[in-house]
């Protein structure tokens, strides 16, 4: 594979206005290995190739790091420990400390039901659990380690600590709108027993990174596709869409570009790891970063799917509540961010 | 004959966990009653976090992942 080198190898090429937060030092050898396969940057296609080239390898990378160091790191905070970390929390610090249990905790959106009825049982009050339950989804390893390899360690580090403001934010309102009576029936009936714990035995380190490795077969296993086809949309993006293209409708000027950028990520659903790459060249494009990561975060945070499996335990009210001030969140993020970048 | 109950509300785990104890149950020649809980009340009501989870004669023996294998011919050598 022509891409692959050292750090060291690489010579530092200079980045025409506007192609992005990601800064050249890899640049130099992708010039030749572009070359090498007589293609010229000059045109279109040759490009594309070249972005291609220039990200794949890097994300990846990072991302089979980040993925195995949070699969070690999960091991020491299974669900039940975070719930028990949780029970009886008072609003606000519950609520902090439910988000960033939330960057550590294993989750998947298909146990969000039993998770969220399981927190509330043990106690865990109703807006430390939104906290919880939106910070799970919206921070997560993929998301950073794409950020990291595309955009660099401050767009990443904005990004971790706006989602993690959003859903200390977007929990301490629900809580404070008191709705559990919202719930449906049968979960606010339900009379749990001591929950089991079947995971009680001490567990070495080896056993730990072997949840790490199984963890990184089982993220990168899935995502790798979605990170490829990711990155080899926005190397076309890169290729073909005019320079400033996308400042006329999505850059920093235009007011309604940001809950445009909401209302448009909420009914589509996709992972991370296939919307970060495609941001990354509309970024490069024009548009505005705040737009684009509104954008983001609301394809990753609010998604019908996971709408339709709350469903089953909350009803309208609380969900639009929910949707309503996720969206409300993401939307001052995305407005902050114009404005201060 | 044993019973087991793999706890899930059918997600493509759920569905695998169902499968690699049915495949182990035939080998091992056991014979057991396995079933699919998809019902979110009666999930719940077994106290677990994550799914899949599994429940041998109504105990819960494992959740939030797929059993491996040696995990699963441990239940079902008991």
């Amino acid at each position: 594979m022509p891409s692959r080198m050292t750090l060291a190898q690489c010579q530092k090429a200079p980045l025409p206005p506007g192609t992005g937060a990601s800064s050249g030092t890899l640049r130099g050898k992708h010039v030749e290995a572009v070359a090498l396969l007589g293609l010229s940057r000059a045109t279109r296609f040759g490009e594309a190739v070249h972005f291609f080239l220039y990200d794949a390898p890097k994300v990846l990378l990072l991302l089979v790091g980040v993925v195995f160091v949070m699969g070690v790191v999960q091991t020491f905070f299974a669900p039940a420990r975070t719930r028990a970390l949780l029970a009886g929390r008072r609003l606000g610090v519950g609520n902090a400390l439910a988000a960033l249990l939330g960057i550590v905790t294993p989750f998947c959106s298909c146990s969000a039901v039993p998770l969220f009825i399981g927190f509330l049982s043990a106690g865990v009050p109703l807006g430390v659990t939104f906290s919880f339950l939106i910070s799970a989804p919206m921070v997560n390893e993929v998301a950073l380690a794409l950020l990291l390899g595309l955009f660099g360690w401050k767009v990443a580090a904005l990004y971790l600590g706006l989602g993690l403001l959003v859903a200390i934010v977007a929990g301490l309102v629900i809580g404070r709108l008191r709705m559990e009576r919202h719930l449906e029936d049968w979960v606010r009936a339900i009379h749990l027993g001591e929950a089991a714990a079947p995971h009680g035995t001490v567990r070495t380190w080896a056993e730990r990174f072997e949840a790490g490795v199984r963890h990184l077969r089982e993220i990168v296993g899935r995502v790798w596709p979605y990170v490829l086809a990711g990155i080899g949309l926005g190397a076309g993006i890169h290729g073909y869409v005019p320079e400033d293209f996308l400042a006329s409708f999505m850059g920093a000027n235009v007011w309604w570009a940001v809950p445009a950028a909401v209302l448009l990520g909420v009914p589509m659903y996709t992972n991370a790891a296939g919307i970060i790459p495609v941001v990354e060249a509309l970024i490069g494009k024009g548009a505005a970063l705040g737009t684009t990561l509104a954008f983001m975060m609301s394809v990753i945070a609010l998604s019908a799917p996971e709408i339709l499996i709350l469903r089953k335990v909350l009803r309208w009210p609380l969900i639009a509540t929910f949707v309503g001030v996720v969206a409300f969140g993401v939307l001052v993020v995305g407005y902050v961010f114009n404005a201060v970048l | 004959m044993k019973r087991i109950e793999v706890l899930g509300a059918g997600c493509r785990k759920c569905e695998t966990t169902f499968n690699v104890i049915r495949e182990a149950a035939r080998q091992a020649a056991v014979e057991v009653q396995l079933e699919k809980v998809t019902d979110l009340a009666r999930i719940v009501g077994y106290g677990i976090l994550q799914t899949p989870g599994v429940a041998t004669d109504g105990k819960v023996v494992h959740t939030g992942g797929i059993p491996g294998p040696e995990t699963v011919r441990a239940w079902l050598a008991k």
